[in-house]
């Protein structure tokens, strides 16, 4: 870390935009935005806007890719041009290739691929305002579009990074803190089955910052997962009320 | 330990919905001893199964099935029909013709074309095959007249009703022909375009309210109100 860089954390305790070290950024779902696709979803995380659709399952074309005992899950992870400052490259960087491999590696073992073998569905993670823990909130955002889908799932994902800024661990990084910060260590979690299907760590953390940190972002992984789940079911509330009648 | 959830209430994937002597029904699996449910969806349960209704599903083919297609591909010796479902389903020249089929005498497009709708039945489909179609029954073939709906394949059993109580009473009420795929789409074919539209709103307002309950009784009683109201406009016409 430089030492020119302002404090993270000031004198109070608190972060840069105002949060106590434990604290989420404010987190809105909607689920089924997008008509045309089979399910979606959208998420905003302070001032994270993430779009995620899901097409399918459907035949797999090219045919290779389609494999004869489950159903293939084709993941992409965008960022649009216009979603960081300096304007990015909308072809395909090797960072999103890599995120893309990562997030359908963490949603995989939720959905039941064996029950549609020789299928594949899309996913599509289109970042439209990025800052920081995208590929957390895409998980997020692409676990309810593939529940909405109607797609069978053993339990939603929910993700959520902590870290470690000025020798405090911290909960859900914004861009700042993940860059300047000295590790990142985001988890994707299914809350019910208890196990987590991503876990990555970016910087130096010794062992006993590594758990803390870990059990952090279980923590807010839970907190999402409640609203994840109120997203879901707000979609259908209105059906709930005839039923009420 | 005993059920986790009230009966018909929302359920999302993953939650725990028992725990112990109980078996996963429709849309729920088993984990060791729980059941969690694997679709969005309300809970039900008989003795010692446990059910989620899907609010949103997939078409499953079934032998025996009766599904409504439209044609999507013709091939060289049949055609590729979209069924709504993950699967693309095949339908053989021969089967149509019913004899067996010549490529110098026959001309497939003559026959089914692309985008004509067709009624048929799966007569084969497994894990490591398409679903097949016939359509050598009687009721099956292509669909020429009528007015087109298209539902959440999970709301098909409710349209149907107890033995078909459902269905009958709509039928009955519109004097209209109903074709229910089980696919999810419904065509309807009626004397006059008043009562197939009357069909449809009724088939509509099931589907928006699929999970209740007593709604046959709902149904008739809104086709027979409609009914009346029709009665006296025409008759004040008449004046």
């Amino acid at each position: 870390m430089k030492k020119k860089n302002k404090k993270l954390i000031d004198k109070k305790g608190l972060r840069m935009d105002g949060r106590k070290p434990d604290e989420l950024r404010s987190v809105k779902l909607e689920v089924g935005i997008l008509p045309n696709a089979d399910g979606s979803a959208y998420i905003e995380m302070g001032k994270n806007k993430i779009l995620a659709a899901v097409y399918g399952p459907k035949e797999m074309h090219p045919k290779h890719l389609a494999r004869s005992d489950r159903m293939v899950l084709r993941c992409r992870y965008h960022m649009a041009p216009f979603s960081v400052q300096e304007r990015k490259s909308p072809a395909p960087s090797r960072r999103e290739v890599e995120i893309s491999k990562v997030i359908r590696d963490s949603l995989v073992p939720a959905i039941f691929v064996e029950n549609y073998p020789r299928t594949g569905i899309d996913l599509f993670i289109e970042v439209l305002q990025a800052d920081g823990g995208t590929r957390c909130a895409g998980i997020t955002a692409a676990a309810l579009a593939i529940a909405e889908a109607g797609i069978p799932m053993r339990d939603l994902v929910v993700a959520c990074a902590a870290g470690k800024v000025d020798e405090t661990i911290v909960l859900d990084l914004m861009d700042t803190e993940d860059k300047v910060g000295s590790a990142d260590v985001p988890v994707a979690l299914m809350p019910n089955l208890n196990a987590i299907t991503l876990l990555q760590m970016d910087g130096i953390l010794n062992p006993d910052e590594f758990e803390e940190a870990l059990n952090l972002a279980l923590k807010g992984c839970k907190k999402i997962y409640e609203m994840q789940r109120e997203a879901l079911k707000t979609k259908y509330v209105n059906l709930k009320e005839v039923e009420e009648q | 330990m005993p059920i986790l959830f009230e009966k018909r209430q929302i359920v999302t994937p993953g939650e725990l919905l028992a725990e112990g002597e109980y078996t996963a029904g429709e849309n729920s699996y088993l984990e060791g001893n729980k059941i969690y449910a694997s679709r969005i969806g309300l809970v039900n349960w008989d003795h010692k199964r446990v059910n989620v209704v899907a609010l949103k599903g997939l078409y499953n083919p079934k032998i025996g099935d009766i599904v409504v297609g439209t044609v999507k591909e013709i091939g060289f010796s049949g055609w590729s029909i979209d069924i709504r479902s993950p699967y693309v389903a095949n339908l053989r020249a021969a089967d149509v013709l019913s004899r067996s089929f010549k490529p110098q005498n026959d001309e497939l497009s003559q026959v089914l074309g692309i985008g004509d709708l067709i009624v048929a039945k799966i007569s084969s489909y497994d894990r490591a095959h398409d679903p097949q179609l016939t359509v050598g029954e009687p009721g099956l073939g292509k669909v020429t007249r009528g007015q087109l709906m298209m539902v959440t394949p999970t709301k098909i059993p409710r349209m149907i009703g107890r033995k078909g109580s459902m269905v009958s009473t709509i039928k009955q009420e519109t004097g209209c022909q109903i074709i229910l795929g089980l696919n999810g789409i419904i065509i309807v074919t009626g004397k006059n375009p008043e009562n197939e539209q009357l069909a449809m709103k009724a088939i509509q307002r099931i589907e928006d309210e699929a999970h209740t309950s007593g709604l046959t009784d709902r149904i008739t009683q809104m086709l027979r109100e409609e009914k009346a109201k029709r009665e006296v406009s025409k008759n004040e016409e008449e004046k």
